[in-house]
């Protein structure tokens, strides 16, 4: 088996359009979330989220790109060109043969469903553009950065509600660290801020109207971000000949399935996940210094996870830290997983703590150490990071610090 | 039909049981409706009685709107339809 590293990272969201101001927020316990803007948002009854600000695809996209790029891919190629220029690999010959780009989404192109079913709907019009299908279907942007990557290899998209980037992380991981490929571009990316996509999560009566505060007595469910995510895992040996700057490694993942519920959360099925990524990693639970959780604000997902947490790791449980950062960028349902993952880079490169801000209350169900409202120094030397989707499918990742 | 015997109407096809087998003392539990029951039951009461229901999943109690029993939901549905404007 190989050793698998990152080597690039790359994010656009809330809190920044790029890795360097992402971290910057996480340090500084910043809140992307806002009032959103779009049109009809006077209709919706849950007015917040974590919106992308100020991203101007004009410039940056050409006409006819713009045609073929949804929101989604959009956000996925900016982040995945920070990561391919930070991590220097250059894909070509037989690297670009094998190398892949796996993600994940869990709503594809959505304003392009949203736009044109308003299109033909609402103002009745009866023709739409030619490119609606390869604008909006899920896999659109994996298959844009296998494009301007040239990435030859396995390249495919993961649906997996809140846990896609994830589920797609693993599998990357897991090919590289087979010998499948050499390198892996992989990671997810959301855009479902539009009025449809708000409108759908509001029927569930899960949104927050006022933020995000998980594990916090009075929070009151979840809000949802908008961006993505994207690295660059590669193997070891490659990376330190070409003598890349290493982020850190990915050293174990592990998926279950709860098989009870389509919505409420399971203790056991994220208590399997998470025991099932050390097992893999080959790690004591000891050595788990910090987990980045789901940590929705919702009332179910935050006891659930803090009881899962208790179950795996017993007395340790208390020792660890537990931030959530879905309090600073919202919840970037498919997209989520991977900006979370730069958390935890962030945890064993920097020793930088983010926090779980909006905290105001003690939960004596979520009695764990969640690095409330400030950004906190500790070494840490093995981060996990947590996602347990709607569906009841759970996917964690074990990192460690080089 | 009256608001409540609509109210239990519809609350007694999202628990499959006849509405007689509904009673005002009846709690949501007793009837065997979940969280997502609950929230489709409100959901169908909202389109029924063209009104909005202040209900949050994540704080059922935090809203003066009372889903403790099934008089108290047929109560609260009054309430919120006498207001409609």
């Amino acid at each position: 088996m190989k050793r698998v590293v990152i080597t690039g990272a790359g994010t656009i969201n809330s809190l920044g359009h790029s890795v360097p101001d992402t971290l910057e927020a996480m340090r500084e316990g910043r809140c992307g979330i806002s009032e959103l803007e779009f049109r009809d948002v006077d209709r919706l009854s849950i007015k917040i989220g974590g919106q992308v600000r100020k991203f101007e695809a004009e410039g940056r996209f050409n006409r006819q790109q713009m045609t073929l790029y949804d929101r989604f891919t959009q956000f996925t190629l900016t982040a995945a060109k920070e990561a391919v220029d930070q991590s220097g690999i250059v894909f070509s010959g037989d690297t670009a043969a094998r190398s892949g780009v796996v993600l994940g989404t869990a709503g594809g192109g959505v304003s392009t469903w949203d736009d044109n079913y308003r299109s033909v709907y609402e103002d009745g019009k009866n023709r739409v553009h030619p490119f609606v299908v390869p604008k909006l279907m899920n896999n659109a942007a994996a298959s844009h950065v296998s494009m301007e990557h040239n990435l030859k290899g396995p390249s495919f998209t993961v649906s997996t509600a809140c846990a896609s980037s994830n589920h797609a992380m693993a599998q990357a991981f897991q090919m590289v660290r087979s010998g499948v490929a050499p390198a892996m571009v992989t990671g997810g990316s959301e855009s479902m801020l539009c009025f449809g996509g708000v409108k759908a999560w509001e029927g569930l009566r899960v949104m927050s109207k006022d933020a995000c505060r998980p594990f916090s007595a009075n929070r009151n469910g979840m809000v949802q971000g908008e961006g993505a995510g994207v690295f660059v895992f590669e193997e070891y040996e490659n990376a330190r000949a070409r003598g890349a700057d290493i982020l850190c490694e990915v050293v174990g993942f592990a998926m279950s399935s709860d098989a009870s519920d389509i919505v409420m959360p399971s203790k056991q099925g994220a208590a399997r996940a998470m025991a099932g990524a050390l097992s893999d990693a080959r790690l004591n639970a000891s050595d788990v210094g910090y987990i980045n959780a789901h940590g929705t604000g919702t009332a179910a997902n935050d006891k659930t996870e803090c009881a899962a947490v208790a179950d795996v790791f017993g007395p340790h449980a208390d020792d660890l830290m537990i931030s959530s950062t879905k309090s600073m960028h919202g919840h970037l349902i498919g997209g989520t997983g991977a900006v979370e993952l730069l958390a935890c880079i962030m945890a064993l490169r920097d020793g930088v703590i983010a926090p779980t801000i909006g905290y105001e209350e003690p939960d004596p169900e979520c009695a764990l150490d969640v690095v409330p409202n400030e950004a906190r120094e500790a070494r840490v030397d093995v981060a996990l990071s947590n996602a347990f989707a709607f569906g009841g499918l759970n996917a964690v990742l074990a990192l460690k610090r080089m | 039909m009256s608001i409540s015997d609509r109210v239990i109407a519809i609350i007694a096809e999202q628990a499959v049981l006849e509405p007689s087998d509904v009673t005002p003392d009846s709690t949501l539990e007793d009837l065997g409706i979940d969280s997502l029951g609950l929230v489709e039951s409100i959901f169908a009461i909202e389109e029924e009685f063209d009104i909005t229901v202040p209900f949050n999943a994540n704080e059922p109690t935090a809203s003066d709107f009372d889903i403790s029993n099934v008089a108290a939901i047929i109560t609260g549905i009054e309430k919120l339809v006498s207001e409609k404007v």
